[in-house]
């Protein structure tokens, strides 16, 4: 392999030894990057972050850094190759790299924010577009934070297909003694017209790998893209439809053993002691483990595992938490909020001078509850120890960094763990275990303890009871909002105080127009495990700040989307994608017995608009008839799988909003399954319809964007039909019929 | 012994009476098309047709199921010939991470068996399954092409 490390982030390509021509992309390890540093192997290495290969059969195939969750990606990411390589779609395929250090991408993503690499000259000009994201979700093949396409395909697949495809040129050229410019590369061929000569790709691969690598080679422009921005089937589908696709759960290995476990139910306690005989009684029982925290009974299958789990009574030391319950954790978020103790996402002008010279002022506290991720695919990993390594296989959203930790979990070095990164029955930001990461992957440390203390490869099954209750979990939060209004109904100061961040920082921004404006948090009151939940805190702020906004709106007089509109000067992208999604649903207009909702966030990089139509039912419960959203991700790779990313992303919120609440009682989690964790399903599910607007921005995020809207529009929705105005969700713990709370979320 | 048939394959099983059918299929006869949810037959993940019907194999005993046919993913094509739902699935783009879509293919089974041109209406009664990803409407444009072809 021909690795030219002249820059510190170049292209890099060679000779495979079947005679195909691998193309990928390199970056020197980040001196100035710790985080990333610490997980760098040597110094001088490279880390090749997307691989592109044309093999002389003419096949193309592209190496996705990233787990398959569902959202499309290796297929999104293939097209992005494909279309500046000029390949034939039908001859292109994609895999899954390996978690290994050769396909680490985190590095692309951290480099632009750093500011810590040369920038190849077609990406002059756009290395603010990452802005100020979190370096959380950067990090080696994580699979979140939206940044498959937006990095790993902007940065990585679009340079190596463009590389490549010049190589093929110029060895074309010189194979036929005629000038690059006057070839044409188009359908995985390379022609001259005037010598009536033609070659496929996989004819000249081998000779192109002999190449210099440009590091210049010019991209395409939107305008002559072929397969980007067409709507193309996704590669995985045609497993996911026969059964064969198989996730973790579905791993079997010769010899293997099937694994339940029990984790301590209060969180950060540990295991005292346990009887052992009650299992080891039952059939097909091999044996009992035990971590610090957790049981495990390892038997020949699962269901036996689980019923001789349930034989067994642990005894716990409940630790620091045993007395922590919902209110508690209320309590103590109100009580550092009155303390005030702040630290500050933004703050310019002086929002409370501003406020007090206002004509009025509005204020308003609102609350949002736990929430479980509750993917279908319940955690699991099968291990087997064996010769002094450690083999994984399991679906986790960062192969690279799951192996980090799981080495580290097994003491053991990275170099003796193998992680075969399978596809996941659902993510949503759970299985994103990397060094960064609070999130432990207890699963896959148990089946390594069971592994070893059987001799034989384990796969461990958490029940959905425990997936639920021993998550980590969206954080609770309470937010105090409060801004000015002047006469003529303008937003003049505006004061968010909240309790408990986490991450993007950009989560609490406002596009609104108004000088005078601060964020200010107090975080760390209560000890609940946090994980990035689909579009992590911009699922908090997208209902408080959207509907403030509705209430000042209505303490203005002045209707929802007008009273939007008219503090958008200085965000025409905004107002955009607000003036479509008003077109589309006809807002002013309403059927009999239903209203409509508005409300607008941008996460990730891209903007999303929505109206929620909604009803009130017999039953006092919320009814969600219809859906509209414009987005604006400034293109769009995949226009299907973008759509289904934004539907999808807001059923994801809706069940939120309507239904999701975890409570905590006597430091356990209460909720343990879906008849106390309800999800929408399809008969409760929203006609929605999506518009892409394509402003040419920056390209943004398609998985996330979609979710962080929907609570409020649906809540807008409610005070513009009754009255009431939600300021604490879930919804069902409401009587929209008589206004009475019913339930405690 | 249970003795259970399967995508039109007689099996003699040795397990306890009161095995979910469910985890017979999975770590038993090693069917893994059939997914684990819930284990309370409230997200559908596990469904099979037994005798046309949709069941949650989660929660009936396999013993409970001698003399029935039972059909799980792995036995809806005919040959290599994709089914007609597994054909619209793919042609309305259904699955992301696919894990749900199984059971949810199963429900439609059992679905156009009893009413081979359902409404909306019919697809909401009958589709109680829950999909994470967020499917729905994917899922209802593939019942509608998989009816409306012969």
């Amino acid at each position: 392999m021909a690795f030219k490390p002249s820059r510190r982030f170049v292209i890099l390509s060679g000779l495979a030894a079947t005679g195909a021509l691998v193309v990928g992309y390199a970056l020197s390890p980040f001196s100035t990057l710790d985080r990333a540093r610490r997980l760098t192997a040597r110094e001088g290495d490279l880390m090749p972050a997307a691989w592109l290969k044309i093999a002389a059969d003419n096949r193309v195939t592209v190496y996705v850094p990233h787990g398959d969750m569902g959202q499309g990606t290796p297929t999104a990411l293939a097209m992005m190759a494909a279309e500046e390589l000029d390949a034939d779609w039908a001859l292109v395929s994609a895999e899954t790299a390996p978690a290994d250090l050769a396909f680490a991408n985190g590095a692309l993503a951290k480099g632009f924010l750093a500011g810590d690499m040369s920038i190849p000259r077609w990406l002059d000009g756009s290395a603010d577009f990452v802005g100020r994201k979190a370096a959380e979700f950067m990090s080696l093949q994580v699979t979140g934070g939206s940044t498959a396409v937006r990095f790993t395909g902007v940065i990585g697949m679009r340079g190596a297909g463009a590389a490549a495809k010049a190589m093929l040129i110029r060895a074309a050229a010189e194979s036929w003694g005629v000038a690059e410019a006057d070839i044409v590369a188009r359908e995985s061929r390379l022609s001259h017209a005037a010598s009536g000569r033609s070659a496929s790709y996989g004819e000249m691969a081998a000779r192109a790998a002999s190449l210099a690598v440009p590091d210049d080679a010019p991209l395409k422009a939107k305008a002559a893209y072929t397969i980007s921005g067409t709507s193309r089937q996704r590669f995985d589908i045609p497993g996911k439809v026969d059964g064969s696709t198989r996730y973790g759960i579905d791993m079997r290995l010769p010899g293997m053993l099937f694994a339940a476990a029990l984790n301590c139910p209060v969180a950060g306690g540990t295991l005292k002691s346990v009887d052992e005989a009650p299992a080891l009684a039952l059939r097909g029982v091999k044996k009992v483990v035990t971590t610090a925290d957790a049981v495990v009974v390892v038997a020949d299958n699962t269901w036996r595992a689980q019923r001789a789990l349930e034989a067994l009574a642990p005894v716990w030391d409940e630790g620091a938490n045993a007395a922590l319950s919902s209110a508690s954790i209320e309590a103590g978020m109100n009580a550092a909020l009155d303390k005030g103790d702040f630290d500050a996402d933004f703050a310019e002008g002086d929002p409370e001078k501003a406020i007090a010279g206002a004509a009025r002022t509005v204020a308003a506290s609102y609350s949002v509850p736990f929430l479980a991720h509750a993917a279908m695919e319940p955690m699991n990993a099968a291990v087997s120890v064996h010769d002094g390594m450690v083999e994984i296989w399991s679906g986790v959203q960062d192969g690279l960094g799951c192996r980090a930790v799981a080495a580290k979990l097994a003491g053991v070095s990275m170099d003796e763990v193998t992680v075969h990164q399978l596809p996941m029955g659902g993510g949503f930001g759970r299985r994103a275990f990397n060094p960064m990461m609070a999130m432990t992957p207890r699963h896959i440390e148990q089946a390594i303890a069971a592994s070893r203390a059987t001799g034989a490869p384990v796969l461990v099954t958490w029940s959905r009871e425990e997936d639920m209750r021993q998550d980590y979990y969206r954080e609770a939060s309470i937010a105090r909002l409060k801004a000015g209004l002047t006469a003529e109904g303008r937003i003049a100061g505006w004061v968010h105080d909240f309790a408990e961040r986490h991450d993007p920082p950009e989560a609490t921004a406002i596009h609104y127009d108004v000088a005078d404006r601060t964020a200010r948090y107090v975080s760390g009151t209560n000890p609940m495990p946090w994980g990035p939940w689909r579009s992590v805190d911009h699922t908090v702020h997208g209902f408080t700040i959207e509907s403030f906004i509705d209430e000042l709106a209505a303490a203005a007089g002045a209707d929802p989307l007008a009273f939007r509109l008219a503090h958008l000067g200085n965000a025409p992208r905004h107002k955009a994608v607000l003036e479509r999604v008003a077109g589309m649903a006809g807002w002013g207009t309403n059927e009999p017995g239903r209203a409509k909702g508005i409300a607008m966030r941008e996460a990730f990089g891209t903007i999303v608009a929505q109206v929620a139509e909604v009803s009130v039912g017999d039953d006092g419960r919320a009814r969600v008839h219809r859906m509209w959203s414009a987005a604006d991700p400034g293109e769009v790779v995949n226009p299907a799988t973008f759509k289904a990313q934004i539907t999808g992303g807001a059923i994801y919120g809706l069940t939120a909003a309507l239904h999701g609440g975890i409570t905590v009682e006597k430091g356990r989690v209460v909720e343990g399954n879906f008849d106390a964790y309800d999800m929408v399903r399809l008969g409760d599910a929203p006609r929605h319809e999506v518009e892409i607007v394509e402003s040419g921005a920056r390209l943004g995020g398609a998985g996330e964007p979609g979710t962080a809207p929907v609570a409020a529009a649906v809540a807008n929705a409610i005070f513009a039909l009754t009255g009431q105005r939600i300021r604490s969700l879930p919804l069902r713990q409401f009587d929209l019929k008589t206004g009475a709370q019913i339930a405690r979320a | 012994m249970v003795t259970l048939t399967v995508n039109g394959a007689q099996h003699e099983l040795d397990v306890e009476p009161d095995m979910p059918l469910l985890w017979a299929l999975r770590d038993v006869l090693n069917l893994t098309g059939t997914k684990y949810g819930c284990g309370i037959a409230a997200c559908g993940a596990c469904t099979v047709l037994v005798d046309g019907q949709a069941v949650r194999s989660c929660s009936i005993a396999a013993a409970d199921l001698a003399g029935s046919s039972i059909v799980t993913i792995e036995g809806l094509k005919t040959g290599e010939a994709l089914h007609k739902l597994q054909a619209a699935w793919i042609e309305a783009q259904a699955p992301q991470c696919g894990y749900c879509q199984s059971g949810q293919i199963m429900a439609a089974a059992a679905l156009l068996a009893e009413i081979p041109r359902p409404s909306d209406a019919d697809i909401d009664a009958a589709m109680t399954n829950i999909c994470r990803c967020g499917s729905y409407e994917e899922i209802r444009a593939a019942i509608h092409i998989a009816a409306a072809s012969a």
